[in-house]
């Protein structure tokens, strides 16, 4: 028995207990806000106004929003595994919040004389750890589908679970390219390498490709939304659900868009790095926790480019069609991720990069 | 008892208990749940063994993909606790006689092994980090390495092929 063991370290956990309340309140707060600037975005290209008469420019509509959903009556079916039918939206709302764990918001923040890192945990295997928790996230739209007892959620909730494991192949072996690169799992290190460098797009951009295009089909976005193809499906998986319930699914959606354009800026463009700034020398001039809140300003901005990509392409580009999404996943990308693999292992492996 | 005692025997009743669960659940959709909560702890135990590498890929490759793929036949076949086949007496008391046969068994050969004397390393070990873990694979085990990769690549060219139409049925 090690006495050592019992001793706690109240500061450290009152400081990650202050960053994972943060971290959540912030992805709840940005998830809100991104069903209204997907209104906004969607009246903007088809030449409407969108949500105008909550609040100024529409902007308590969220509110408004959540509001109704709480107030609306909540239905269990009578013939739906009630513990399961619970069960699916909680964990898809859990499995939604976990990834921002192993995020690096920042780089560090003087408080009381004690730094403090702004990233809640920087485990040895910070992208397999994203990894783990996406390919969790499949149980909540299949238990969900399944619970409700239909035919029709059961078919989107089948329909979900094969896409979201078929781009998940290419997803990890972009992912193997971009780790030759770095040659750690660690989120730190791989912002670190990007730090006043030049970012990974440059020298992987086909890998980031393959992400991007794999991050849509995790997320269920349009082009790739046939889990909810309300034409063929009636609603899709969430048909069964009504109140907050319904909202949860909903609501996890918009946060694993937050997060996956988090997700994707840390990875691929610098994450918390000020672009054509030295974020040392800065730091010298107006000090540590101002750098930290400028960093961590720019990696919202990068975040909200990547957001409005996806409502723009969602505004574009019609849905595909099963059959066409699953050759595109199995003959398109994954031959094109393990060519993209090679090249750029051959590219490191002869020193012109990496 | 230290915090590392408490997690490894909650994490061990976990393991067990919902293993125990996966057997005797009647309905086969919560029997794969039960699995995966399994699959969940035993990724635990390599956690409090500092093999963060081989936990997460327990995680991914098992609950994550594998369990799916059960999850996916199980639903799609609408197997339900109604449509299970009920064994007879008979099958049941031959199934518990031989699997308390199997029970004795290794306990009588566990009994003797060399176990008892060996401590773990709790949490200071570093072999299951992913750096020690790739150089011992790459170096030392590398002839076994290669060649279940071989095998693993020829089982997926079995499948295509036993999967993919005939030639002829398509023209």
């Amino acid at each position: 028995m090690n006495p050592v063991l019992l001793v706690i370290d109240w500061a450290f956990l009152l400081e990650k207990a202050i960053l994972i309340s943060v971290v959540i309140g912030l992805s709840l707060f940005i998830a809100m806000y991104e069903t209204y600037a997907e209104r906004k975005v969607a009246a903007f290209m088809q030449d409407r106004r969108g949500p105008n008469r909550a609040g100024p420019f529409g902007i308590l509509q969220p509110l408004a929003d959540g509001l109704k959903l709480f107030f609306k009556e909540e239905i269990v079916p009578n013939t739906a595994n009630k513990f399961l039918f619970v069960l699916g939206p909680s964990l898809a709302m859990l499995t939604a919040m976990m990834t921002s764990a192993v995020i690096p918001w920042g780089s560090s923040v003087e408080v009381f004389g004690r730094q403090v890192n702004l990233q809640i945990a920087d485990i040895n295997i910070g992208v397999l750890f994203i990894f783990g928790v996406v390919s969790m996230g499949v149980y909540g739209i299949m238990i969900g589908g399944w619970a409700s007892n239909n035919k029709f959620s059961l078919l989107a909730a089948l329909r979900g679970a094969s896409q979201v494991i078929s781009y998940e192949l290419p997803m990890g072996l972009s992912l193997i390219s971009m780790l030759i690169i770095t040659g750690s799992l660690k989120m730190s290190v791989i912002v670190g390498g990007q730090v006043d460098s030049i970012y990974y797009v440059l020298l992987n951009p086909l890998g980031f490709f393959i992400f991007l295009v794999c991050a849509f089909a995790e997320c269920n976005r349009t082009p790739f939304d046939l889990p909810e193809a309300e034409n063929e499906l009636n609603f899709g998986y969430h048909q069964e659900y009504s109140s907050m319930k319904l909202g949860f699914y909903l609501f996890a959606e918009y946060i694993n868009m937050f997060i996956s354009s988090v997700v994707m800026a840390t990875l691929f463009f610098g994450g918390y790095d000020i672009p054509f700034v030295s974020d040392a020398g800065l730091v010298e001039s107006i000090g540590q926790n101002w750098t930290a809140l400028i960093q961590c300003l720019v990696l919202f901005l990068k975040t909200g480019f990547f957001i409005f990509l996806f409502m723009w392409v969602r505004w574009t580009i019609p849905r595909f069609r099963y059959d066409q999404l699953m050759n595109l996943g199995w003959k398109v990308m994954i031959p094109l991720a393990l060519v993209n693999m090679v090249l750029v292992s051959l590219l490191v492996l002869t020193g012109i990069i990496g | 008892m230290s915090i590392t005692q408490v997690l490894f025997f909650f994490l061990s009743a976990l393991a067990l208990g919902s293993a125990v669960m996966v057997v005797i659940s009647r309905n086969p959709v919560h029997s794969v749940l039960w699995l995966i909560i399994t699959f969940f702890a035993i990724s635990g135990h390599y956690f409090m063994l500092n093999a963060q590498f081989i936990a997460i890929v327990n995680i991914i490759v098992y609950a994550g993909a594998i369990m799916v793929l059960f999850l996916f036949v199980i639903m799609l076949m609408n197997l339900n606790a109604e449509t299970e086949p009920q064994k007879n007496k008979w099958m049941k008391l031959a199934g518990v006689v031989s699997g308390g046969c199997l029970l004795l068994v290794m306990v009588a050969a566990l009994k003797e092994a060399e176990v008892k004397g060996q401590t773990t390393e709790m949490v200071t070990g570093n072999i299951g980090l992913i750096k020690n873990l790739g150089q011992a694979l790459f170096t030392q085990y590398v002839v076994p390495f290669e060649i279940s990769s071989v095998l693993f690549l020829s089982a997926m060219v079995g499948t295509v092929l036993i999967g993919k139409k005939d030639a002829k049925e398509q023209n």
